[in-house]
């Protein structure tokens, strides 16, 4: 067999708030960027989301939170992956998330943290760099 | 082979199949061996093809077959197919959307494709995959194409059933479909029908379908083609299906869930059908010819890309072509051989 690996995500938007356009554009930038994007629509709970992830067997798991939930559904992800057993998908998320939230979300094991203004550019770069396919 | 995995595999562990796909989309050799120790647990899924253009609601349709077959108490493993961009090779995979409400059901699972250039409405190896999901133990395998329209005719070689899902309102679009896609139906699903037109929908069906009838061979005429195993890439694509079998055409809004009973009807009466027809062995015969033929044309193309590939055989090819000391067909034979003798 040839193989041809290729990056799946999945991009989902947990909590109440329907802002998704920060996910699409997100979305479309890693499509554009040559991988393949899961997008799973609004209102997500984190339980829905890891059964997706497991489902669809991507390398992470990208989610953007407008609410202010992001320190509870953030973690609620990781939390719910290690548990079945699948820590080994990385977790990234985007928002309207203050300076001061990052270093704890960080040590709860969200991996990349980005907050508005950054581009696009970023965030394709630093999934580059930081996930593989497993 | 890891035994424990394949244990995992045949009792529909999710982790262990969800693993399973991505080696058989990423083309890894991991993949096939595991694929030969599955075949054998084969051959106990129901697997319904789901076709028809874009935004004709085939999500929503699907959804909604999740919900009576999981009522049934049937498990249910969906691959639902969306195209990857020609230019990135990236892709957006948005078919789950519509089938939120399962994601938390263990008897539900649901996995999205990209094309990955492959024509046709499938993947390259959706065969593959539904023989994993198989094996693995689900009853039902939902298989829904990429929604081009026109070509997807290659979903009617895996699937027992295929519903040709479409819209009111083509008009005269209908008579523009390419003769494919009306031959592969084994149901026709006009969907939205809350919209106007529905019933000139279904009577220019009705009239498509008294035109064509007749022109449909025979398996006879299919199997015997003077004897010969025929390999060409009509051969694959040709319909082998239950010869009294005549189309239905059910009016839905998928949305509603309106229409649904007629349609479980509808796909109830054609698998009794299929497997009438299965009694007959060259039905089955045929049906396995062309699974085989699928697999061996691949099989063959891959080992071949990766000799050229191989100790760079594809630049002194390339080099004899330059200087013309050879030929490209000559070539192409030497290393079809240099393949063979490679044992």
């Amino acid at each position: 067999m040839t193989e041809k690996r290729k990056l799946r995500i999945l991009v989902a938007k947990p909590g109440l708030d329907g802002h998704d356009r920060g996910a699409k554009v997100v979305a479309r930038s890693l499509r554009d960027a040559g991988m393949e994007v899961i997008y799973t629509g609004l209102h997500q709970t984190p339980e829905m989301i890891v059964s997706s992830a497991i489902q669809e067997d991507v390398d992470a798991v990208g989610l953007s939170i407008m609410s202010g939930a992001h320190m509870t559904l953030m973690p609620a992800v990781v939390k719910g992956l290690k548990e079945k057993g699948a820590e080994d998908i990385m977790v990234f998320g985007g928002g309207i998330i203050p300076d001061d939230d990052i270093p704890l979300l960080k040590e709860k094991g969200i991996d990349g943290i980005f907050t508005p203004g950054t581009s696009t550019e970023k965030i394709v770069e630093w999934i580059q760099q930081n996930v593989s396919p497993r | 082979m890891d035994e424990a995995f394949i244990e995992k595999l045949l009792n529909r562990d999710v982790r262990a199949v969800a693993r399973l796909l991505r080696w058989i989309d990423d083309g890894m050799e991991d993949a096939r061996q595991t694929l030969k120790r599955l075949y054998r647990h084969t051959g106990k899924a129901t697997v319904i093809g789901i076709t028809g253009n874009p935004g004709a609601g085939k999500s929503t349709l699907t959804d909604q077959l999740i919900k009576r077959f999981r009522k049934r108490g049937l498990t249910v493993a969906v691959v639902a197919i969306d195209p990857s961009s020609p230019f990135s090779g990236g892709a957006i995979l948005g078919d789950r959307i519509r089938m939120q409400d399962h994601s938390l059901d263990d008897g539900v699972f649901i996995r999205s494709f990209a094309t990955r250039g492959h024509l046709g409405g499938l993947t390259n190896t959706t065969t593959d995959v539904v023989h994993a999901l198989d094996a693995a133990g689900w009853d039902i395998i939902l298989v829904e194409t990429v929604g081009v329209g026109q070509d997807e005719v290659e979903v009617q070689r895996l699937a027992h059933t295929t519903l040709v899902v479409m819209t009111p309102g083509m008009g005269d679009e209908i008579q523009a479909i390419k003769a494919g896609i009306l031959e592969i139906a084994d149901v026709f699903v006009v969907n939205k029908s809350d919209r106007d037109g529905a019933d000139r929908t279904v009577r220019e069906l009705e009239q498509m379908l008294d035109l064509g009838r007749g022109a449909k061979p025979t398996l006879g005429e299919i199997l015997h083609h003077g004897g010969k195993v025929d390999l060409s890439e009509q051969a694959e694509d040709k319909r082998i299906a239950p010869d009294k079998w005549v189309p239905r055409i059910i009016k839905t809004v998928a949305l509603r869930g309106e229409g649904m009973d007629d349609l479980e009807k509808a796909m109830d009466e054609h698998m009794e059908e299929y497997k009438k027809a299965c009694e007959d062995s060259s039905f089955v015969e045929a049906r396995l010819k062309q699974e085989f033929v699928e697999i061996y044309r691949r099989t063959l193309l891959n080992r071949g890309w990766s000799y050229l590939m191989s100790e760079d055989h594809i630049k002194g090819i390339i080099k004899k072509m330059k200087d013309h000391s050879s030929d490209p067909y000559t070539l192409a034979e030497q290393a079809i051989e240099a393949l063979g003798s490679k044992g």
